[in-house]
């Protein structure tokens, strides 16, 4: 069996978000780039599914759509433990455009899984997954946070409000994963980070994928301002400002 | 010149900051407080292949160039010192030299589990008459012809009791002097060795310290590391690469104090402002941060020269006095910048202090690198 | 040109997410100058549809297809395409939770619909089409235009509000060509959780300090957290007296967390506290003395007793959700 894991390649998150060209478009200067954390628990996953006797997957890709900008971080998935990394090589424009560039490829080389994580730490798109499965076909599980094959019999979880639910399903499927999946994300061992460079980098050319949407400008949050004070009998008051103006109830 | 590093170093200097926040940190400070040996923490680096990162890939290592093995040791001794310094002497002190000067037998039995991490080495040079004066060695190595007969004491051993191979230096013909001392590779399970109780250490308290016994101890005569008198040179050229070791462990312990100060002192306010913003500790930040900058390069240079196969045992012994003097300033003065709360184990730096001192006393104190440096200034 | 939006239902009772999208929908609706269709899947009452009257849904379709009560995300996207299809919709909306999740891209590929997520407000402009969500996980917020003549949104929750507008229903039923190859994936097993909510995952905290002044005193704060479905939590001088478990203390040498929600009640706000709460959306603080720190860092602050405030608080809750 064959798992591919969709990679985004995102901004550290300890980065200053910092905007250029007038609030056109990201400030990358300095940045340091890492696979996204839903990603990489995504990966971490689908590799402890390999090593573990009792099914037959044996082979984990990695892919990614984007600049060769990239290729770093998609060593690091191959020094972690993929056997194969794959780049479209393209601007990833939009969620649209990424499926369908990943789709493509799948149509040559099928997998019998794809995971992908539910959201990138930059766009927080949470899109590319379910995309992927329609433009394939394919059954998709959203919002999984277990997946077993013992003996290839698929098992997911998902979570649904309040509790979660026990699911079957046939490959070829997406599921798109969320924390949960698995503890925490490996940490590559030090012959995989030697081993790395070795490793097939597949460097294809894009699709003619429509874009649908397009970034216009970036807007940082206001200010934090003065602490609203209200009367301790007022509780009332409080409740409504928490719904209302601060949106968190 | 390049001041870049390769992505390989990089990834290594990741994996290694991110295996010390999740794996050393939490239980870091009770581990030290109670001298609680890291099993778990071992193992675990071990694993990752951090215990023999230096070892060629054909000998189950991890094929890395000194210039990584510094990053990683600064990245875990920024955290945990006693784990640190477990990985230095098996790299550094035990691996190099067997896998250097070791035939292909030995290299295969005991190089090999070493690299893979799941045996630990341990060096036994120091004995309690000989410290920096390492030429005067009472343990015997008699030739009893078909194998050594070994006796005497050794002091002051990392991994004394959690070690499975020893390299062991003795004195085999005394009347040779220091050309009549033999590296012996002894098995620390074999008849007449005893451990003694570990050491009540200032610093670094969760690494096991103990002194080795032997008591007529037989080993093979196809354990003899490199030839017949061989052994004070090989101590010496191991010390060499071990200066590389703890001088990263030194900065570690430096760098890692100093964030701690960084941070600390950009949320505390005093007098109306965060203190960084006051000139003392401002200025204070800034010197510990060039010192630092100063120890690295220091290591850097020493492993690179190591990696372009020059002599660097001078650069090597500078590495080490200054990464060592800079972490015991730097550990101090981030104490004083935490003032009351640096000196409660809660806030990590008193650790750091404490380990600091030992960086300063261990693999050749800061005596003995100024000895090795000033004769390498004459010719 | 309409606009549909899609109500889910749980066991066939509409929540506030449902009637913050009927909301929504009916001013995005207004302001394209065209109707709104609100679509249901699954069997619910006529009863339970007429409740989306009360938000402006003056139009809902029904597929009231026991087959459909469990989500199969691809079946449902097909169900809402064809009504689209049907109605001659432009724009398809749905709620940012997990099915909205799952579906809403689907409905994006069939239609061949750009899509944004989790957007924030209503449009900032029509012509062209631009929306505003958040982005690098909260830090920045993102103008994103959608040039496809069909759109697909999902909502942020919280974003807008329930706004009422009680107009009359008209239901209609629709049946669907769904077939049955759809239907994959299997509900093997379902189980509520009754868990207490997990600190580091939970949108609302309810933390309390030293000025509870004993252990005992922690009814008001749990019940607080009950109504809330929120986490506890606790200062560190609260934990290291043992009044709370070690896992509650949040800090700089405890657990760091960013809820949407943090209610810090008797906690002064030294600073090692506030490094483990700094990045929560919101923080209210609850405190006898108006000079205390954690006054500078919350959004709203109430000066008063947490004996008395708490449960004042906690009955102001249960009010505004009957």
């Amino acid at each position: 069996m064959k798992i591919l894991v969709c990679i985004s390649n995102v901004p550290d998150t300890t980065t200053k978000v910092k905007f250029k060209d007038d609030h056109t478009s990201f400030d990358d200067s300095g940045v340091q780039w890492i696979i996204n954390p839903w990603d990489e628990l995504a990966l971490t996953r689908a590799l402890e599914l390999k090593e573990d006797a009792g099914n037959s997957v044996n082979e984990i890709c990695v892919i990614h759509v984007g600049a060769a900008s990239a290729d770093a971080t998609l060593r690091k998935a191959l020094a972690i433990g993929a056997d194969k990394a794959i780049r479209i090589d393209a601007c990833a424009a939009d969620a649209y455009y990424v499926a369908g560039q990943i789709a493509e490829y799948l149509k040559e080389n099928p997998f019998d899984i794809v995971f992908s994580g539910i959201e990138s730490s930059d766009y927080n798109g949470s899109s590319v997954g379910a995309m992927i499965a329609e433009f394939m076909d394919y059954p998709g599980i959203s919002s999984v946070t277990s997946v077993n094959l013992d003996d290839d019999d698929i098992q997911l979880t998902r979570a649904i409000p309040g509790g979660k639910q026990v699911l079957k399903t046939e490959t070829p499927f997406v599921a798109v994963v969320q924390k949960g999946i698995t503890n925490e994300p490996r940490i590559p061992a030090m012959r995989g980070i030697m081993m790395a460079r070795k490793k097939p980098l597949e460097v294809k050319p894009a699709a003619e994928i429509e874009i649908l949407t397009k970034s216009v400008k970036f807007e940082l949050p206001a200010e934090k301002g003065a602490c609203k004070m209200i009367e301790a009998e007022s509780a009332e008051q409080l409740v409504e400002l928490l719904k209302n103006e601060a949106k968190v109830l | 010149m390049n001041f870049e590093f390769t992505e390989e170093q990089l990834m290594i200097r990741d994996a290694a900051r991110d295996f010390a926040q999740r794996e050393l940190l939490p239980g870091v400070i009770e581990r030290d407080e109670k001298a609680i040996y890291p099993t778990e923490q071992v193992q675990k680096l071990g694993e990752l292949g951090f215990l023999g990162m230096l070892v060629g890939l054909d000998y189950d290592g991890g094929g890395m160039d000194t210039i990584s093995y510094v990053l990683a040791m600064e990245e875990i001794s920024k955290i945990d010192s006693s784990v640190s310094v477990i990985m230095s002497v098996n790299n550094s002190l035990v691996c190099w030299g067997v896998e250097k000067y070791g035939n292909e037998e030995q290299k295969q039995k005991y190089l090999k589990p070493m690299a893979r991490g799941e045996k630990i080495g341990a060096f036994l040079l120091s004995e309690p008459e000989a410290g920096s004066d390492a030429t005067s060695q009472r343990t015997t190595a008699v030739d009893m012809g078909d194998h050594y007969l070994v006796n005497g004491t050794k002091n002051w051993i990392t991994s004394g009791k959690s070690a499975s191979t020893y390299v062991v230096i003795a004195q085999t013909h005394p009347e040779l002097k220091h050309r009549g001392i033999n590296a012996l590779i002894v098995e620390a399970d074999s008849e007449g060795i005893s451990v003694g109780p570990h050491e009540n250490k200032m610093g670094m308290r969760a690494s096991d310290t103990h002194s080795v016994m032997f008591n007529n101890v037989k080993v093979p005569k196809e354990n003899l590391l490199g030839e017949e008198g061989f052994g004070f040179k090989f101590a010496m050229k191991s010390l060499e690469g071990g200066r590389i070791g703890i001088a990263s462990q030194a900065l570690g312990i430096a760098s890692g104090a100093y964030e701690l100060a960084l941070k600390y002192a950009q949320e505390r306010k005093a007098f109306g402002k965060e203190i960084i913003n006051h000139q003392a500790i401002a200025f204070k930040l800034a010197d510990m941060a060039t010192e630092i900058e100063a120890a690295r390069f220091f290591c850097l240079k020493a492993a690179w020269l190591k990696d372009q196969g020059k002599p660097y045992g001078h650069a090597s012994a500078m590495a080490k006095l200054y990464a060592a003097d800079t972490a015991m300033k730097v550990t101090t003065e981030a104490v004083q910048i935490h003032g009351g709360y640096g000196y409660v184990k809660e806030y990590h730096v008193e650790r750091l202090m404490r380990d600091a001192k030992l960086t300063q006393i261990y693999e050749g104190t800061s005596e003995i690198q100024k000895i090795v440096i000033s004769r390498g200034l004459v010719d | 040109m309409s606009v549909i939006a899609f109500a889910k239902n749980w066991n066939g009772k509409f929540k506030n997410s449902s009637y913050e999208l009927v909301s929504y929908t009916k001013e995005l609706a207004n302001k394209l100058n065209t109707n709104l269709v609100v679509l249901s899947i699954g069997e619910v009452s006529n009863d339970e549809l007429n409740t989306l009257g009360n938000y402006g849904a003056d139009k809902v379709v029904t597929v009231n297809d026991p087959k459909l009560n469990t989500l199969t995300s691809r079946v449902y996207a097909k169900v809402i395409s064809q009504l689209a299809d049907k109605e001659g919709a432009t724009v398809v909306v749905l709620s940012d939770n997990n099915s909205g999740k799952a579906i809403a891209p689907r409905v994006s590929v069939q239609l061949k619909a750009g899509m944004v997520a989790a957007v924030q407000e209503i449009p900032v402009s029509f012509n062209p089409f631009i929306v505003k969500k958040r982005v690098f996980s909260g830090k920045a917020f993102g103008h994103v235009q959608i040039d496809s003549e069909k759109k697909v949104l999902t909502i942020a929750k919280n974003c807008f509000g329930l706004v009422e507008n009680p107009v009359d229903v008209a239901i209609e039923d629709f049946t669907p060509e769904v077939d049955a190859s759809l239907f994959k994936v299997q509900v093997v097993e379902e189980e509520e959780q009754k868990n207490k909510v997990i600190l580091s995952d939970a949108d609302v905290v309810v933390s309390a300090g030293r000025g509870m002044r004993s252990p005992e005193n922690w009814a008001p704060v749990e019940e607080l957290a009950e109504v809330l479905g929120a986490a506890t939590a606790c200062s560190r001088p609260v934990s290291d007296e043992g009044w709370r478990g070690h896992e509650e203390h949040v800090g700089q040498t405890g657990k760091v967390i960013a809820p949407n929600l943090y209610i810090a009640a008797g906690i002064s706000g030294a600073i090692q506290h506030v490094a483990g709460i700094s990045r929560s959306k919101c923080i209210v603080a609850i405190n006898t003395d108006p000079e205390a720190p954690i006054f500078s860092v919350a959004d709203y602050g109430i000066v008063g007793d947490v004996m008395e405030v708490l449960p004042k608080l906690t009955e102001a809750i249960r009010n505004s959700k009957s």
